[in-house]
């Protein structure tokens, strides 16, 4: 397979949009992308500060990378959950984390461009914080049983939240893919969740004060495409998965929807592409209440219900 | 001929498709990127003897 601009050796070949790239092309052709999808959804400008989420896997050090080279003011937010048995997970990927600011390799912008200021990388540790890992706070909340994502989930959201308004930032930026999103939208369609279908969307607006406005700038891209972007560009990232992840059925999901897309080309991209037509059409629009918010008695962020909001409730947080 | 994905290592025969080969083994060819020598290809690259494969999983990271 040969690259449609050059006739090099392709790196790629995207059947979806029947074009094959070699590495150069591609990581040009990425950044355009990504480009494009900014400001089609209006995201973000050049003179907005991004707060980039980043585990140090493929998608968030892709995101940074491209946002960079993009000539983006973006930094970096990494929360330690403390999740190392059975493997060091979370020591590796601060790793991968602070040596991708460290290399500088971000630097790299367009020949003719200013190398991009040096981008800073917060690091919230969550133990140190608030006292435990997430691994103790899973345990000692939900008695043992099951995996520790949802106390997990519900952290992270915060501290991302929390850190991006304190520091300033006017949005946060995920590394969600293709794959994450219709993985999502396939679970939210088999169960016919229609509040969760309406708000799901690449552009979560800072519909009140106190939320940071959100966005995920790679949500057109399959996820071979960010990891195809994270191998040319030489970004080391942490190959292995959360332990908690194994097994889960997000994962499960996206199997069967690559099955779909090796028999039908292109599946996968319509059935994101469409929901989000329909979705623009006002398909969802019924299901998007404005459920009224109250400010946590502790912390001030925004709650559904009265009293402490869902974090300090778990976290045993008092004032 | 050997391929290496996620510290495993399978046997294939050479001058096959380096999709006919991710097929064989049981994986999806959505689900994996080819390196071959060291160099990121595309999966119609057809392998030979001798050639290093390691299969890249796609999914990873949280
Ligand atoms: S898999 Fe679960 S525990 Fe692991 S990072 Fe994701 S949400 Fe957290
Ligand atoms: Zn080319
Ligand atoms: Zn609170």
């Amino acid at each position: 397979m040969r690259c449609r601009k050059c006739g090099e050796r392709a790196v790629i070949n995207m059947r979806h949009h029947k074009l094959a790239l070699c590495g150069e092309h591609y990581v040009e052709w990425f950044a355009a992308q990504t480009e494009r999808a900014i400001e089609k959804y209006a995201m973000f400008s050049r003179e907005e500060r991004v707060l980039v989420a980043v585990s140090g896997g493929k998608d968030s050090l892709a995101l940074w990378d491209v946002l960079l080279r993009l000539g983006y003011q973006a930094d970096g937010l990494y929360i330690a959950l403390g999740i190392n048995a059975p493997i060091p997970y979370s020591d590796v990927s601060l790793e991968k984390a602070q040596k991708f600011v460290a290399n500088g390799n971000w630097r790299v912008t367009k020949e003719d461009a200013l190398p991009a200021p040096r981008p800073t990388l917060h690091v919230v540790d969550i133990a140190a914080t608030y006292g435990k890992t997430i691994p103790e706070i899973a345990r000692a909340k939900m008695r043992g049983q099951g995996r520790p994502c949802a106390a997990c989930g519900l952290t992270k959201r915060y501290v991302m939240n929390r850190l991006a308004l304190e520091q300033g930032y006017a949005v946060l930026a995920t590394g969600h893919n293709l794959d994450d999103e219709i993985a999502v939208l396939f679970q939210n369609t088999l169960h016919w969740q229609m509040g969760y279908l309406a708000r799901q969307a690449p552009v979560l607006p800072a519909s009140r004060e106190g939320l940071v406005k959100k966005v995920k700038p790679l949500c057109r891209f399959y996820e071979r495409e960010t990891a195809t972007y994270a191998l040319v560009r030489g970004i080391d990232y942490i190959y292995d998965e959360c332990p908690h992840a194994t097994g889960n059925l997000t994962n499960f999901y996206k199997t069967l929807l690559n099955q779909l897309e090796t028999e039908s080309p292109g599946a996968k991209l319509s059935f994101y592409l469409e929901f989000l037509r329909a979705r623009d059409e006002g398909a969802f629009e019924a299901f998007n209440r404005t459920e009224e918010l109250h400010a946590c008695e502790v912390c001030g962020q925004p709650t559904s219900a009265p009293g402490r909001c869902a974090f300090c409730r778990m976290w045993d947080v008092s004032r | 001929m050997r391929i290496t994905y996620r510290d495993k290592q399978y046997e294939t025969k050479p001058n096959i498709t380096a999709r006919d080969a991710i097929k064989k083994i049981g994986l999806n060819p959505e689900a994996v990127l080819v390196v071959v020598n060291g160099k990121l290809v595309t999966d119609d690259v057809v392998l030979r003897e001798g050639d290093e494969v390691k299969l890249v999983a796609v999914v990873s990271g949280g």
